[in-house]
């Protein structure tokens, strides 16, 4: 039975998930998104010493579930003497996945900067510093905007994985409310709907990034 | 740069150029020697491998053979210890500065204004500071006629101003020489016009070596010392713009100056 007061009254428990959930999120997309233009460049590097340990790393994450990969951290780096918050085990296990995916969507904006760009740059004699930062990049992000705001709002969604390693998300402070008063109905819905509204606002924000910059997801 | 090099050292010196393309040989053995100062232009049909020669001198592709030597230098391997060593990156970059080079479709920054475009190179590649480089940047543009759309990106720009920012990007690192990849074919008639005559300007201040793809052949004969005709990854004849446009002696020069200037 649906009681309005008992609602009402975890809300604000609720909220605080939700503000873990959030900070999370927006962490792990930071770590992805660094990880990921890390894993790019040294993909398409012509060492292989750079290429191959990408492209295996890269290879291992996205060929295991991001679950087994948070166990992993969280119970195994300790064993190995490496104590971290689990919170800051999640941010990094979600950002590393992330990144995998992330690496993928550089490539696409990397590959559709024309090759005269690069014969440009070659030609001005550019070091791969400039060449990267003022030519190449500058050029192939603003296109993958709308794309990386999506798996922004896919990394959102994954983040009640992170209840699993007892991270107080949003998800698991529903848990433990429902284990408390023997009432599971209202806690639940008041994540389901939170995120749900995230998730509009979130969505309604690509729908405006893909207007402002152009949709490139056929190009992933 | 080696001061005790006699000042004799042609700009551009290529011996046996091959190149090929998934098993297609391009150049086949093209030799050229290019004095400092000297005003070239190369014509021939499409195909023959006139932008593979260019694209060489600007070290974005690698010959399978021969040597190319800019300014008495090796370009891909060092002399010394009585042998020579592979090229290190730093050569290369050193190399890459005496060369300048306008594309055919002109290939700007996009996402940079002309001044931004023109300024880039030295900041980036010779270390200016912003303003010193700025102030190259607006004097070279002041130089091609631009110098109201410093503010202006390339996406505003006409395909005749593109052109001239293009040229006054490569003028910017000062180079000794300049290749120039068909850059009026791009433009429209009546645009070809003012292009031109920035090169003939250039051409006039006479220290630059330049090398001009084109297939104009009144802009050839105006601007050059000295004409190639290439055909089928080979230089066939080479001469004077007076004695290759009047009295070619190979009878491929012969047929292609006929189909390009009957088409005209
Ligand atoms: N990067 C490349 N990969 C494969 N083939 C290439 C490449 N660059 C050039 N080619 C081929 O080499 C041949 C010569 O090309 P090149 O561009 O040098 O000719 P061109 O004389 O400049 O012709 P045009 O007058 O049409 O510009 C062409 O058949 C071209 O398709
Ligand atoms: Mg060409």
């Amino acid at each position: 039975m649906w009681r309005w007061d008992f609602f009402w009254s975890i809300l604000p428990a609720i909220l605080n998930g939700f503000v873990v959930t959030v900070h999370a999120t927006l962490l792990s997309f930071a770590v992805a998104l660094v990880i990921g233009l890390v894993f790019a460049l040294a993909r398409r590097s012509p060492r292989a010493a750079l290429s191959r340990p990408a492209r295996a790393v890269t290879d291992f994450v996205r060929g295991t579930p991001l679950l087994v990969q948070l166990y992993f951290l969280y119970y195994v780096l300790p064993l190995a003497g490496l104590k971290f918050p689990a919170l800051t085990i999640g941010i990094f296990g979600l950002g590393l996945h992330y990144a995998t995916y992330i690496a993928e969507i550089y490539r696409a904006g990397i590959d559709a900067v024309p090759r005269g760009q690069w014969e440009a740059a070659a030609a001005l004699d550019l070091r791969p510093w400039y060449l990267w930062t003022r030519v190449i990049l500058p050029q192939a992000i603003p296109p993958i905007i709308p794309a990386l705001g999506n798996r922004l709002i896919a990394l959102f969604k994954e983040t009640p994985l992170l209840a699993a390693i007892t991270v107080a998300e949003m998800l698991l402070v529903a848990r433990e409310i429902g284990d408390e008063h023997f009432s599971y109905l209202e806690p639940y819905t008041a994540v389901g709907l939170f995120f749900l509204i995230a998730s509009l606002v979130s969505s309604a924000g690509v729908t405006w990034l893909e207007r402002k910059y152009g949709s490139v997801e056929a190009a992933i | 740069m080696e001061a005790s090099k006699p000042p004799s050292d042609p700009a551009i010196r290529m011996t046996g150029i091959k190149k090929s393309f998934k098993g297609t040989e391009v150049l086949r053995g093209v030799d050229l020697v290019v004095p400092a100062g000297r005003k070239v232009t190369f014509i021939g049909p499409s195909g023959s491998g006139k932008s593979t020669l260019l694209r060489i001198l600007m070290t974005l592709e690698r010959p399978d053979g021969g040597a190319v030597e800019i300014g008495g230098e090796p370009v891909w391997t060092v002399r010394g210890g009585g042998g020579e060593r592979p090229a290190s990156a730093e050569h290369l970059h050193r190399i890459r500065r005496k060369v300048g080079m306008v594309f055919q479709h002109f290939h700007l920054f996009p996402h940079m204004t002309a001044l931004g475009n023109v300024s880039a190179a030295p900041r980036m590649a010779l270390g200016l500071s912003r303003a010193d480089a700025e102030d190259r940047g607006r004097r070279l543009l002041d130089r091609v006629g631009l110098a109201d759309k410093a503010g202006a990106y390339p996406a505003k720009l006409s395909g005749g101003q593109k052109q001239r920012v293009a040229i006054a990007r490569a003028l910017a690192m000062d180079p000794e020489i300049m290749l120039f990849d068909e850059v009026t074919s791009a433009l429209d008639p009546e645009l070809v016009g003012e292009a031109v005559n920035v090169l003939l300007e250039l051409a006039d201040e006479g220290r630059m070596t330049m090398l001009v793809v084109t297939h104009q052949m009144n802009f050839a004969q105006a601007i050059a010392d000295e004409v190639h005709f290439l055909d089928d990854g080979r230089i066939i004849e080479s001469g004077s713009p007076d004695r290759i446009f009047r009295e070619p002696s190979e009878e491929r020069t012969k047929k292609f100056l006929d189909s390009v200037l009957a088409y005209r």
